[in-house]
């Protein structure tokens, strides 16, 4: 290399590679370089060299919306938005006290939380290696802090077993380990596993297991200072005379095969859920607001999308203001539509049979949400829980503590209920009244003091929520084979988006990155024409 | 045997626990219906308007032929989801036989359970 020209380093090389070849290509060699192998964001878009004054109309003003809308913009599209709802953001979404909420059936909920306390009914916590949504983070300066998901001081709670007492994390989690520990050493030492593993690898293993799950010299897992440094004391160490710690009585391993035991333990070591997480200081809608205050201009609220229709010249966009019910038409060269498949569905728009039928094959989960202020923080207080998880098999399904101001005086909100599946189903049906009930009733066999210091509640079941009816893309394996390429290519002059566009539907990294997929594809034509 | 376990495993990607066996659900539609298809199709089987439509299942001409509610409830479409994950062939049976029975519905020939199972489709098992 001659001496006053830039090196060419591995970001221009990147770049080069993403132009010619597009993102796949520099994705793969990104990876190739060692980077980025967490996450397909390559950056922010490159869309220059857009035709003046080519207009895109967006469907839908949740992340994906947003996010096309202000890179289009700032590509020098001229960009307007269409949303359902009287507020951008979609899905990023947080309640506070004063905010009213109708859910279908017309039940209306008027939230009476303190001021900064707040409950995301949606999405709430952020991967470190959701690349996409970070990088817009730090762009528009949303502050984040931790999203403690794991905590060993948290409970595990089985209405099957430890006499339906919630017990420390810690402690299953220990005994859970110490047990298979010993009976996998005992297995290695009566030859059981000869056939499988070396002579040297034998006696490697037996040194793991045994500092792995705290066993003792004849490899079984006892009660005893040791393993009470993993599983804690019945005494814990202290000060003065008594200072010495006493150990623990362990659990009966029956019960620690109680499937919310290792189902804990699994979630917590999944790829998505791994800590570091994060949360925006203040609300998870910090984000959506961030890009919405640099759209100003852009998006119309209160209007419902009824039909998408194109040609050779353009998309022609039908819409009834839902304050007046008055019928709009919108024209553009080009349409992002990002509206729910379980709405999508129901929506008469101009493509293929194939991607037709790519829209009405995907349904949506309902899950429900509950938060319940309290005018104590009593798990801090009395019960030593600093934020995360506590789980039961009940239809609540979790307890899910404060993040942040802790020892606040005064009330805080903790998520009192996140129930998928049936227990989704079932809370759903009732009226919010009796999913409080139903969330005090299953949350005070873990708290007892629940009843007592209980303020208020809210709850958002989510397939009744009037703009989405679900609350992410079910894909099924054989759905994806046949449909997922049809509903993610651009069709004449509309592409869709959303996070059900992505093999992260349920992730807000999804959502975006399906939007920068789509506004890219866009792009290629727009210039291509 | 293997199959079941990982659909169980898939079906939760979000959460750890949850009414895991706790609810082997009941046999009884009206049940079945409250506990499941009152999240959408609400009270009374009235259905909502919002953004998107959940149909009425209340004075609903589509549901005469019961083969059409109980391929719907067992394949699903659009926004209405699966339930041969859920329910089985019995309890879809017993399901559709309540509705069809129900809120302004008088459709008296009941659905078995071997006639629903024919009506199954692919198994179908959440990717994530
Ligand atoms: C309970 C729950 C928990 C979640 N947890 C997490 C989490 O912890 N972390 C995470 O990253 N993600 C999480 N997610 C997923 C996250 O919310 C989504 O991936 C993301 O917000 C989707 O963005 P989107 O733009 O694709 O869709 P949306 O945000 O849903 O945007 C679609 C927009 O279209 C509008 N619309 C609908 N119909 C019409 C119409 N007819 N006309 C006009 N507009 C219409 C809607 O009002 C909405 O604003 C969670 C979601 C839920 C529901
Ligand atoms: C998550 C919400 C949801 C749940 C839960 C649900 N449905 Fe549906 N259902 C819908 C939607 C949305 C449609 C319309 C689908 C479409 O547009 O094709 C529908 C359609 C139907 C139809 C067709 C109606 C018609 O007029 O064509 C029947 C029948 C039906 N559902 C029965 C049931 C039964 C029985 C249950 C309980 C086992 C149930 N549904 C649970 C949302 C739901």
């Amino acid at each position: 290399m001659t001496t006053g020209q830039t090196a060419f380093t591995r970001r221009d090389m990147l770049r080069a590679i993403g132009l010619i070849a597009g993102a796949g290509a520099m994705y793969q060699a990104m990876t190739a370089l060692g980077h980025a192998a967490e996450s397909q964001f390559t950056g922010a878009p490159d869309l220059s060299g857009a035709p003046r004054g080519a207009k895109v109309v967006v469907l839908g003003a949740g992340l994906a919306g947003l996010l096309a809308a202000y890179e289009l913009e700032r590509a020098g599209y001229a960009v307007q938005v269409l949303e359902y709802q009287n507020r951008p953001g979609g899905r990023n979404w947080t309640l506070r006290g004063g905010d009213t909420y109708t859910e279908l059936g017309g039940a209306t909920q008027t939230v009476r939380f303190a001021p900064g306390n707040y409950l995301n009914p949606g999405p709430w916590r952020i991967s470190h290696h959701h690349r996409a949504i970070l990088h817009y983070c730090r762009a528009f300066n949303v502050r984040l802090e931790p999203f403690i998901q794991f905590n060993n001081n948290a409970f595990v709670h089985s209405t099957h077993a430890f006499g339906g007492r919630p017990q420390r994390y810690r402690e299953v989690a220990a005994d859970f380990h110490g047990n298979v520990a010993s009976l996998l050493a005992t297995a290695v030492n009566t030859g059981g596993l000869d056939h499988a593993v070396t002579q040297e690898d034998r006696e490697r293993l037996l040194e793991a297991l045994k500092g792995w799950g705290a066993l003792d010299d004849s490899l079984a897992y006892r009660k005893g200072l040791p393993v009470s440094g993993h599983r804690g004391y019945a005494r814990p160490p202290g000060a003065g005379a008594d200072g010495a710690p006493l150990p623990s009585d362990l659990l009966p391993f029956h019960d620690v095969l109680d499937p919310v035991v290792w189902k804990s333990m699994t979630f917590f070591t999944s790829y998505d859920m791994q800590p570091t997480m994060f949360q925006p200081v203040g609300g998870m809608d910090m984000i959506g607001k961030a890009f919405a205050s640099r759209l100003s201009h852009q998006i119309t609220l209160n209007a419902k999308v009824t039909g998408i229709a194109q040609d050779e010249n353009g998309v022609t966009v039908r819409w009834a203001d839902t304050r007046s019910a008055e019928m709009h038409e919108t024209k553009a060269d080009w349409c992002v539509c990002t509206l729910p498949l379980s709405i999508l569905s129901q929506i008469d728009i101009q493509v293929s049979a194939a991607k037709k039928a790519a829209i009405s094959a995907v349904p949506y989960a309902s899950h429900a949400k509950i938060g319940l202020e309290f005018r104590r923080r009593f798990w801090e207080e009395d019960e030593a829980i600093y934020g995360g998880i506590s789980f039961t098999d009940q239809e609540i399904a979790l307890v899910s503590y404060p993040n942040d101001n802790f020892h606040a005086a005064g009330p805080a909100v903790l998520l009192g209920a996140f129930a998928l599946g049936r227990g989704g189903y079932d809370l759903a049906g009732m009226t919010p009244e009796e999913r409080i009930e139903a969330a005090l009733k299953q949350g005070e066999k873990i708290h007892p003091q629940y009843r007592k210091e209980f303020l208020s509640g809210a709850s958002v079941a989510w397939s009744r929520v009037p703009w989405m009816l679900g609350c992410r893309a079910r894909w099924s394996e054989a759905d994806r084979a046949a449909h997922y390429q049809n509903l993610v290519s651009m069709e004449g002059r509309i592409v869709l988006a959303g996070d059900h566009a992505s093999y992260m539907a349920g992730w807000q990294e999804g959502a975006l990155l399906s939007s920068l997929d789509a506004i890219r594809q866009l792009h290629h034509r727009a210039t291509a024409v | 045997m293997r199959r079941l376990v990982l659909a169980l495993l898939l079906a939760c990607a979000w959460g750890a626990a949850g009414p895991a066996r706790a609810q082997a659900p009941s046999a009884d539609g009206g049940e079945i219906y409250r506990q499941i298809c009152q999240a959408c199709h609400m009270q009374g089987g009235t259905g909502a308007i919002g953004a998107g439509r959940v149909p009425a299942l209340a004075h609903n001409a589509r549901l005469a032929v019961a083969a059409y509610p109980a391929t719907i409830v067992a394949q699903g479409h659009g926004g209405m989801p699966w339930f041969s994950d859920i329910l089985s062939p019995a309890q879809i049976a017993s399901v559709v036989n309540y509705v069809r029975t129900h809120f302004g519905n008088h459709y008296q020939d009941a659905l078995d359970a071997q006639t629903v199972e024919a009506m199954l489709g692919p198994k179908k098992v959440d990717d994530h």
